[in-house]
């Protein structure tokens, strides 16, 4: 073959190969097919087992559905799974009606052949909520969140009234068991699937190779690298346009920027640069208040913190938008109270403490301490979303403090599990903690953080122990009413700030920055990330 | 050129030798127990160590032990990765495809390069062409190549956004895995998407490739421009002159096929050095190749995987090196029968 001729068939090929084929493909993989940058690894792909955002994240609103999920709005109950509910007068009996068109996956792994009815729902709640049942124990028979809101012991019984209806028996009215019933790890598994699995002696394959009913369908997890997901053809709901979704697991932050510049990833999470991302034509920077709060609690049982007018004086000393730009940059609210602004109990007429050394002196001054005193402050020595670093904050405290003549030492050199440790046993004066709801109920804050019952087993680190309190959420239990709930979780936000056993600091928010051509609500401030009904164009 | 291949085949022999025993030396001279090291067996029962140990001939002689180590590596068993668990064997047979991937593209890229544009720079000898040439190719050479990976993301993935940074083909396709070798790979598969999927590979591997080619590329640069200006000094070049031949002609006819011999011989020895570069790039990149492996088995003090990807990435080496010889000695009468020049 001559030069030419030879030059002549090389150029034919390379012209052929980029753009002669093209022409019965009107629309490239990438424009129907979603890549999303995510943090980490899942640990499962079974969100009953595991309470860990990232897992959350890749698996509850993807692969599965729950009886009842959360309005992503306003953070209402709306039926899913179920199509009505029905709670008894008493609340203690609540029945949900199932729809009856609901399928689980087909997959290489499984194929259904029947739609969700009762049973499902039975063995989903019962895996958790029955030592006997065959899959308690497999991948290791715990289950945090539901053990964690005590719904082992709420839940008395499930039964299957047929095969379209099931009733909960509850040992007492609860008015959060809804919402724990909405949260993200209350999802529903195919029974079928988990005797299949028996058959094939491969029991423990539930938990990594998923059959849900959700939106999307497992494909392949190369393990650390990415997860495949494809659309559920038949979904209940309206079938996801997306060809394909992609997790691309990318731990490094600047890999995900990277990434995210370079049109690799069309969603990544937690970004950094976010002015370079603001500044970008086709990128966006969204947030999304979650649902947790930082604060700084006082031993209430440890002098001086047992009088409350000291604990009242250091709440007005605190310069909270000071600690919002130095340790959250910006990216939080301030907390006015407990809850955040996203929760339909929160109260906009109650308004964020002052800053105001002045009346912190007299106040102190009147308390008896005119001169200020000594205290330790506990900083936690991890990060969390609600408090990104304690150390600093404490540091920032330490200096508002002085101002008042009150010498603050820092204590952190406890590791993590040491630190809850002694903390729960009280040996500290006041700490830097906070909390992450489990799922939208405002309960989840007061009852948690605050009431009697959790100072003594519980996560109420204060140990404040308020008769008037305790009634005020028990009362906001026991009702349906939304509306006098709010009245009732009022009063007790009220109560907090007079009496002050925790200055809430901030309400962090969780960021994501997305390329212009994904349309859809993503975020939520419960239960991360969604991608359900999001397109691309 | 019998004489020739037996002389390559003994080189082979030796190389090897030294290279099995550097390996095994080396699993007495990492920390912990040699036997554990040798076949990355860390939850081993003393039952399973017993029976590795006589697989081994563990209780025999060094000599004895070597030999053992060395019908295990015949039979394709490197022993086991500590850190993922999976057989080394296997781990490489999945990496080591994208080197070569990477690696051969970049050599080529190098070599049509670097080596047109040094006769370039020969012809204009203490010429403008010449001296910007050379002054290029002394800058390409220097380049850290850390630095210009990170320095092309920057540029041409978050500035300008055209083309990826990171791995060596988009998650979206799902290509089967038959060669190894992505874009033969690709070619061979039945996607409807093949042809999306074949682009989008060539744009994973430009910037890498450029990376990987560019010091290579200045090398033979100037390997190229001594050979021609060597080439243009000899006889027959002025024979070729005194014929009446025009300077083009002369160029094309004579002087670059000679030139072209003498630069091939050094073209296996650039591979080497082309290979380490393909590692720093690989991680630069995230390219799912065994340089980065390597780099990582390294952090996670996985003996097993390190000793094996020693040997193979060294033999890889070598018989590129050889196949080159082979290339020269094809092109190179003198090479293979000394007779022809004497």
């Amino acid at each position: 073959m001559s030069y030419s001729k030879f030059s002549y068939f090389l150029s034919l090929i390379v012209f052929s190969t980029l753009f002669g084929c093209d022409t019965n493909e009107t629309l490239l993989l990438s424009e129907k097919s979603i890549i999303y940058c995510s943090e980490g690894a899942p640990e499962s792909f079974n969100p009953q087992l595991v309470t860990s955002g990232t897992t959350i994240d890749a698996t509850s609103n993807q692969l599965y559905n729950r009886l009842i999920e959360f309005d992503p709005n306003d953070n209402s109950i709306i039926p899913a799974i179920a199509k009505s509910w029905h709670v008894t007068r008493d609340g203690k009996m609540v029945t949900f009606y199932l729809r009856k068109d609901v399928n689980f996956h087909q997959t290489a792994y499984f194929i259904p052949t029947r739609a969700l009815n009762a049973d499902d729902v039975l063995f989903s709640f019962n895996r958790m909520l029955d030592p006997e049942n065959e899959y308690h124990e497999v991948s290791g028979g715990k289950y945090p969140f539901f053990q964690n809101a005590q719904l082992d012991d709420l839940i008395e019984s499930v039964e299957k009234i047929n095969d379209h209806t099931v009733r909960f028996k509850l040992s007492q009215p609860d008015s959060s068991f809804l919402a724990n019933i909405g949260g993200n790890s209350a999802v529903i598994l195919s029974k079928e699937y988990s005797e299949h699995l028996i058959e094939l002696n491969a029991m423990q394959e539930i938990d990594m190779f998923p059959i849900g009913t959700g939106p999307f369908k497992f494909k392949q997890y190369s393990s650390g690298a990415f997860i495949r997901f494809e659309p559920h053809s038949k979904y209940w709901q309206e079938q996801s346009q997306l060809k394909q979704l992609v997790y691309d697991i990318t731990p490094r932050d600047t890999g995900r920027l990277t990434k995210l510049l370079a049109g690799e990833c069309d969603v990544i999470a937690y970004p950094i640069a976010h002015e370079k991302i603001k500044q970008h034509p086709g990128l966006a920077l969204e947030s999304v208040t979650s649902f947790n709060v930082g604060y700084f609690g006082f031993n209430t049982t440890k002098p001086p913190f047992d009088n409350p007018l000291v604990r009242k004086a250091i709440s007005y000393a605190i310069n909270k938008q000071a600690i919002l730009e130095t340790v959250y940059t910006g990216q939080a609210d301030i907390a006015n109270g407990l809850i955040p602004s996203s929760s339909w109990a929160y109260d906009d007429t109650i308004e964020s403490q002052e800053y105001s050394i002045s009346k912190a002196q007299s106040l102190l001054a009147q308390a008896g301490y005119p001169d200020g005193f000594v205290m330790d402050l506990w900083a936690m020595p991890v990060q969390r979303a609600y408090n990104p670093d304690a150390v600093t904050m404490a540091k920032l405290i330490q200096a508002d403090l002085q101002k008042i003549s009150i010498k603050v030492d820092i204590v952190s050199d406890y590791e993590w599990s040491t630190f809850l440790r002694k903390i729960s046993e009280g040996e500290h004066q006041s700490v830097l903690l906070g909390w992450s709801a489990d799922h939208p109920d405002p309960d989840n804050f007061f009852s948690t953080l605050l009431s009697c019952v959790s100072s003594v087993t519980g996560s109420n680190r204060t140990f404040w122990c308020n008769q008037d309190f305790d009634q005020l959420i028990q009362s906001a239990l026991q009702t349906d009413n939304i509306n006098s709930r709010k009245a009732l979780y009022s009063k007790a936000l009220k109560l907090i700030n007079e009496e002050v056993p925790l200055i809430p600091i901030a309400h962090s928010k969780r960021y994501q920055a997305r390329a212009h051509s994904v349309n859809g609500k993503l975020l939520r401030s419960i239960g991360g990330i969604d991608f359900n009904g999001v397109t691309k164009n | 050129m019998f004489i020739f291949t037996l002389r390559r085949f003994n080189l082979f022999f030796f190389t090897m030798l030294l290279l099995t025993i550097l390996s095994f030396s080396l699993s007495f001279l990492f920390p912990g127990e040699q036997l554990v090291n040798l076949t990355g067996q860390i939850n081993a029962t003393p039952e399973q160590l017993a029976v590795l140990a006589n697989e081994y001939q563990h209780q025999a002689g060094f000599i004895t032990q070597y030999f053992s180590y060395v019908s295990h590596l015949f039979h394709g068993d490197m022993g086991y990765s500590m850190a993922s668990h999976l057989p080394v064997a296997t781990e490489i047979l999945n990496r080591l495809p994208a080197t070569i991937e990477l690696t051969s593209v970049a050599l080529l890229v190098a070599m049509f390069v670097g080596i047109p544009i040094g006769f370039f720079a020969a012809i204009y000898h203490r010429k403008t062409p010449d001296n910007i040439i050379l002054g290029v190719a002394m800058i390409g050479y220097s380049v850290p190549v850390f630095w210009l990976g990170i320095l092309a993301i920057l540029v041409f993935s978050i500035q300008l956004g055209w083309l990826p940074s990171a791995g060596q083909i988009s998650l979206l396709f799902e290509i089967e895995h038959v060669t190894g070798l992505q874009l033969i790979d690709i070619l061979l598969s039945d996607s409807p998407y093949k042809w999306q999927a074949f682009i989008d590979a060539t744009r994973h591997l430009i910037l890498p490739v450029i990376v990987v080619a560019l010091a290579p590329a200045t090398i033979f640069m100037r390997l190229a421009r001594t050979a021609m200006l060597e080439v243009l000094e000899t006889h027959y070049i002025k024979a070729a002159k005194a014929k009446g031949l025009t300077f083009w002609q002369i160029i094309y006819r004579h002087a670059m096929r000679n030139a072209f011999i003498k630069v091939i011989r050094d073209v296996g020895l650039q591979f080497a050095n082309l290979v380490t570069i393909a590692m720093v790039t690989e991680v630069i990149f995230s390219w799912p190749g065994i340089g980065r492996w390597l780099i990582e088995s390294i952090y996670q003090r996985d003996y097993t995987a390190i000793q094996g990807g020693l040997i193979v990435l060294s033999t890889f080496i070598f018989i590129v090196h050889i196949i080159i010889d082979f290339v020269y000695a094809a092109l190179n009468p003198l090479a293979r029968e000394p007779r022809h020049g004497a």
